[in-house]
């Protein structure tokens, strides 16, 4: 039992990267869902890279990297909507390459500052265990916008996700929620990058979420199973890498996709015994 | 096909229209797939679209509900221009997300067909849940209520799809191949469903293959191969030689014609001779 406490009860940057990790699992549990619902994951992935230029040009200059951490999301979010307007045949490429030079642009400014690899480091895996006060208090404001967003459109985000026709049909701008779905995404990536860092927010995002649609029938079960996974991996991910002395941040990432494959076998097993619904009461 | 008899009865004034659309041209980006579109849709009647696939029956109907803008003409929904009365429409497409990564039950897919008459805040209600249940129970689904839409099949989806509709009690109902996939008793609680709809005074605009059942019941017909073939009630546009025009040639980019098929032939008509009428 000391083994699984005591990491937490006496040693206060532990406990304060765990409250973290989990307002951070909420988070991405949440806009998660969605990314997967609305086949943003290539959106979410840009973000992650949009966000290391902007966080090094604040640390370079001495801003707050969340600062500049919403500048890059803002800008790569634009290029990409610039892009897949301008061009119809080669978009993915375009925004491969946009990807590829956000992230070089950004070591290429980190590499001016004094201690290059620290702060590349800090910058593309967080520093979980230097979590301060402060920035948990703005991640579980961040966290509370996401969840009011969640809360107020679920409805047209539900119909998006189904099919964005019936959502205009319905009266629901499909660009309009389109626009505050992605809002909150970004929001979950600036502030999670101090939490898991801008390459592995990533994981965070995908994998919990990934694990809960293998199980669920609703999306409100989906995301429940998110947060569960989330916060499980970020709580065995500290305790992990606090015993055996490995990097936080990427042993949480490592749990959370391990335990999405685990979840992704264990359904194919099950899937292939059960005999499916409509064999059994064909209407 | 007594069961299905047509509703003689149109509830509203005689002077309100549903649809108008005068000289209505439609198409994608500025490309008009059909030109000159005329007809008149009234309360409690019924208007099926047919044609081969590509003919713009498709076209047509998302320019209706405010999908695609008209390139032309006048078209008029509920007395105003599309995507002004969104509340009032009910709308199926052909194309539906299958369900395989979204976790949703079928009654939840139903229950999307109320959020229009509910926006963000208001509150669904017990009434809500008992005419979601009879859309479901309409076309005989109610016991895959709480089932995940993945886990059905192609047909039990699309019963799913127009339970959705139905549950919404719409005022206009537009839909895009509704029976594609649905077993022969689908088709049956369908018919059934749909002429309920017209009783309770809703209008349907309905794209369509089914010639025999689905398109007898409505009160006018539109034969549609890129152009308007012809308009008008069933029984004076089904001919066969209306539908050899519909089905039985198409004009290809270089303006010569080509037979592609004819075995939509109407009843007890006899096919076209296709050596005599050809090119």
């Amino acid at each position: 039992m000391d083994l699984l406490i005591t990491p937490f009860s006496s040693n206060s940057f532990m406990l304060q990267a765990l409250i973290a990790g989990i307002l951070v699992s909420i988070a991405c549990a949440i806009a998660g869902t969605f990314v997967i619902l609305r086949g943003l994951a290539f959106i979410g992935d840009a973000l992650g890279h949009g966000v290391l230029p902007g966080i090094a040009v604040a640390i370079l200059v001495g801003f707050p990297g969340i600062i500049g951490a919403a500048v890059g999301a803002g800008f790569m979010i634009g290029g990409i909507t610039l892009i897949t307007q301008r061009s119809r045949l080669s978009s993915d490429t375009a925004i491969g390459l946009l990807f590829i030079g956000m992230l070089s642009l950004g070591v290429v400014i980190v590499s001016r500052s004094n201690s290059f690899s620290g702060d590349l480091t800090r910058i593309l895996f967080g520093e979980i265990l230097g979590i301060s006060i402060q920035s948990i208090l703005i991640q579980l404001a961040a966290t509370l916008v996401i969840v009011a967003i969640a809360i107020i459109c679920r409805r047209p985000f539900l119909l998006l996700s189904f099919d964005p026709e019936q959502a205009e049909v319905a009266g629901f701008s499909v660009r309009l929620y389109h626009n505050v779905m992605l809002f909150m995404v970004a929001i979950t990536v600036i502030v999670s990058f101090q939490t898991v860092g801008t390459l592995l927010v990533f994981g965070l995002l995908i994998a919990p979420a990934g694990a809960g649609a293998l199980l669920s029938r609703r999306i409100e079960a989906m995301m429940a199973w998110a947060v569960l996974f989330g916060a499980l991996s970020m709580y065995s991910g500290l305790l992990i890498s606090y015993h055996f002395n490995l990097a936080a941040g990427a042993t949480i990432i490592l749990v959370t996709v391990l335990i999405f494959f685990i979840v992704f076998i264990i359904q194919n097993i099950r899937q292939r015994r059960l005999p499916r619904p409509q064999e059994l009461t064909h209407g | 096909m007594d069961s299905h008899g047509k509703v003689v009865t149109s509830p509203g004034s005689a002077g309100t229209l549903y649809v108008q659309a005068k000289a209505l041209d439609i198409g994608y980006s500025n490309e008009i797939v059909v030109a000159d579109i005329n007809f008149e849709l009234r309360p409690g009647e019924a208007i099926a679209l047919i044609g081969t696939n590509g003919c713009g029956k498709s076209t047509l109907l998302k320019t209706i509900v405010g999908l695609l803008p008209s390139l032309g003409g006048r078209l008029t929904v509920f007395g105003m221009p599309p995507g002004n009365n969104r509340p009032r429409i009910a709308y199926l497409g052909q194309f539906h997300h299958t369900g395989f990564v979204l976790p949703i039950r079928a009654i939840d897919v139903v229950r999307m067909g109320r959020f229009p008459l509910y926006g963000l805040w208001k509150r669904m209600n017990q009434q809500d849940d008992e005419i979601v249940f009879s859309a479901l129970r309409a076309m005989g689904i109610e016991k895959l209520a709480d089932s995940p839409l993945r886990s059905l099949s192609g047909g039990q989806q699309q019963r799913t799809y127009v339970a959705q509709v139905l549950a919404h009690q719409a005022d206009l109902l537009v839909l895009d191949e509704p029976t594609s996939g649905l077993d022969a008793g689908g088709r049956e609680l369908y018919l059934q469903a749909i002429s309920d709809e017209l009783r309770r005074g809703a209008s349907i605009i309905v794209a369509t293959h089914d010639i025999q059942e689905e398109a007898a019941l409505c009160h006018q017909v539109m034969l549609m191969a890129r152009r308007v073939v012809a308009v008008g009630a069933p029984q004076d546009v089904l001919t066969p030689d209306a539908l050899l025009k519909t089905f039985g040639i198409v004009v290809t980019g270089d303006k010569h014609l080509q037979v592609l098929e004819t075995q939509h032939g109407h009843g007890d008509a006899e096919q076209p001779d296709l050596n005599k009428k050809g090119p």
